[in-house]
């Protein structure tokens, strides 16, 4: 068991708790927290695999930004102050048998693939991935054409989101 | 080293679960909470298979950080209609919002 | 390698050495050395903060034209030891329906988020927690962490007027992240890195000469970010009793005080290494990595300084004005900035260093009196709008 090896378990197993969490708990803050907690094991994941500037980007993205907008749609849309009625609906062991159906299927279909137990090659020393992630985005033999269609993407949403929010009086 | 089944395994636990929360909250924030587990999942599943295979191709990293952009999108878009719900019916539990139903 | 040229490392090869000496594993006794540089780097940071107290309230006193305090021990330099002894006997206190986990852990998260943005600054050229290579984004990224435990301590005092302060300053401090993130892209463009060793290795000419209007916006977002005057609107004790702080009393305020004061020192710290060169002045410090540590520290109280004099200078401005100052004045200003920085960057590539410097100060006075016009011409349109019916009540007579 390397360091490594060890230190992956205990996230993994600590975002895989934090994701059930926030999946059953009654209380929608806590959930919100629940999935910061979650969020954050996953940017140490990306550190795990070498992918540092991912790591960071998730939590000024995801911790930074959209936690906090859920924590704020939370605050904003609570009728009073005690959560009433079940979480869950009436047929949850029906999404239950679906969720344990799906990931029995995706365990299996995944193991059957000649790749599923290869181990990772050494990164090349003078590999700089923020640099080729960037050249990457920005050059034409590139992606920039989604990275372009991505921010007009961002822009709709902006716009969207004003416009559904906006108290017209 | 970590052999690439346990992130696979790790992410398509994180996917189920967020598929069950999708399927079984009551409350319409909660089930985008269950939609952000799952694109966290995709993306740790993309950034694996970048980082198992080869490295040179950044195809994995973009991937992923065009899947930022859109969840970034969705959930303010989501949110925003929850908000815009709650205003005029004054409930966020999905149940309730069955208006086009007959 | 000798001890006075690379302490550090001499350092953690002997307690290295003495650990495996012990019979530990090789790797648990590196984990154990990395644990106690850590613990090490904490404490000095927290006596650092304790003196920041001390440094805050003469300062503060001499902006008044007071003396601060003076009786406890020379200078009163014993004043913030009687303040800790007094925060820690303190009562203390959760309120009626707190939500007790979330109300607890805000605190700490709050002194963490400070806590981790020293790992990325560099103290000399050898010492340095880690040199990322996207170290410009991991303070946005700490930056999130402290808005997160700013909303869980209002919402979970169970106190409306924390909500509101929490909510303000999330506002805040979330709308000013984009022209921060933005001039920081200025000090990456020039030394084509986001680590923070390689930003201050590159600055042979300081980047504030290079491009000073960046300087300027990122000191205007910082104290944003930082939640002190003149945005601390969410803890305005004439407006809001202290914002999401009400509820807090005993160490738990003190850690949020603490915090705070220690994230403006961090980010006069930044503001250093980005624009005024960190821990270079001439050449001394590869003298001596202590003389590069001092030459930081020095250089971040002058940062802290400046920003302790904005504060006590400047009043306070609305939440509402606050924001239509960062939408409609400061993101275009900063996009605009980076813009023109890119594109003045890659036309003078090359060029001597004197037309270099001249060519980007230019393009940053052009972009800031053309901003300036633009309020100017707001402003303008602002005035006409009150001032017509003077006009008319002129005409009468």
């Amino acid at each position: 068991m390397t360091g490594e090896q060890i230190i992956f378990l205990i996230v993994g197993a600590v975002t895989l708790i934090a994701g059930f969490l926030v999946v059953t708990v009654r209380n929608l803050v806590h959930a919100a927290l629940w999935l910061v907690a979650t969020l954050f094991g996953v940017a140490i994941i990306y550190t795990l695999l070498n992918a540092g500037f991912l790591a960071v980007v998730q939590v000024v993205v995801y911790i930074g930004a959209i936690a906090i907008l859920f924590i704020f749609a939370v605050m904003l849309t609570r009728r009073q102050a005690a959560e009433t009625g079940p979480a869950m609906n009436k047929n949850w062991w029906g999404g239950a048998v679906v969720a344990v159906l799906t990931f029995a299927g995706l365990a299996f279909l995944l193991q059957t693939w000649s790749g599923f137990s290869k181990t990772a090659a050494a990164i090349p020393s003078g590999f700089d991935a923020v640099n080729q992630l960037g050249g990457a985005l920005t050059s034409p033999a590139g992606y920039v054409l989604p990275f372009e269609v991505a921010s007009v993407l961002l822009l709709a949403a902006l716009v969207g989101a004003v416009y559904l929010a906006f108290n017209k009086k | 080293m970590i052999p690439l089944s346990w992130y696979l395994i790790l992410a398509a636990g994180l996917f189920s679960i967020g598929l069950f929360g999708v399927l079984v909250r009551r409350n319409a924030v909660a089930i985008l909470l269950g939609v952000e587990l799952m694109l966290n999942a995709v993306n740790i599943n993309l950034v694996a298979f970048w980082r198992y295979g080869d490295i040179s191709l950044m195809a994995g990293q973009v991937f992923a950080i065009i899947v930022f952009a859109v969840a970034a999108a969705e959930v303010a878009v989501g949110l925003a209609l929850v908000i815009s719900v709650y205003r005029r019916r004054n409930t966020v539990v999905a149940e309730d919002l069955d208006l086009l139903k007959w | 390698m000798t001890f006075w040229n690379d302490p550090l490392k001499v350092a953690a090869d002997w307690l290295t050495g003495i650990f495996t000496g012990w019979g530990m594993p090789s790797a648990g006794a590196h984990v154990l050395v990395a644990f106690l540089g850590v613990l090490m780097l904490i404490t000095i940071l927290m006596v650092i903060d304790i003196f920041l107290v001390w440094i805050e309230r003469k300062v503060v006193a001499r902006f008044q034209d007071r003396i601060g305090p003076n009786r406890l021990g020379p200078f009163g330099l014993i004043q913030p030891f009687a303040d800790i002894i007094k925060l820690m006997i303190k009562e203390d206190t959760t309120p009626d329906g707190a939500d007790k986990v979330v109300y607890n852990i805000a605190p700490m998260l709050s002194m963490m988020s400070v806590l981790i943005l020293w790992a990325v600054v560099p103290l000399a050229p050898v010492m340095l927690g880690v040199d990322l290579n996207a170290g410009v984004l991991f303070i946005i990224a700490a930056g999130s962490i402290g808005t997160l435990s700013i909303i869980m301590a209002g919402w979970s005092s169970n106190n409306k007027f924390s909500v509101i302060g929490a909510f303000r300053q999330v506002a805040v401090m979330v709308s000013f992240e984009i022209p921060m993130l933005a001039t920081l892209l200025i000090p990456t463009i020039f030394s084509g890195s986001m680590g923070m060793n390689a930003i201050i290795q590159s600055q042979d000419i300081w980047f504030f000469f290079l491009s000073p209007l960046a300087a300027l916006i990122f000191l205007i977002a910082a104290i944003a970010e930082l939640g002190r005057a003149p945005f601390d609107l969410a803890e305005g004790e004439s407006e809001l009793v202290s914002g999401y702080n009400i509820e807090y009393s005993g160490m738990k305020f003190g850690m949020f005080y603490a915090g705070e004061l220690l994230h403006a020192f961090t980010f006069g710290g930044f503001w250093a290494i980005m624009f005024f060169g960190g821990y270079r002045f001439f050449g001394l410090e590869k003298v001596s990595p202590f003389l590069a540590i001092a030459i930081i520290l020095f250089k971040a109280l002058l940062g802290y300084w400046v920003i302790m004099w904005v504060k006590y200078t400047v009043m306070r401005i609305r939440i509402d004005q606050m924001l239509a100052f960062n939408w409609k004045f400061l993101t275009p200003v900063a996009f605009v900035l980076v813009m023109v920085t890119a594109l003045m960057n890659a036309l003078l590539d090359g060029a001597p260093s004197w037309l270099f410097v001249t060519g980007m100060i230019l393009s940053n006075v052009i972009v800031a009196w053309v901003a300036m016009e633009f309020v100017r011409s707001a402003a303008k349109q602002e005035r006409e709008k009150v001032e017509v019916p003077k006009q008319v009540a002129e005409a009468h007579h």
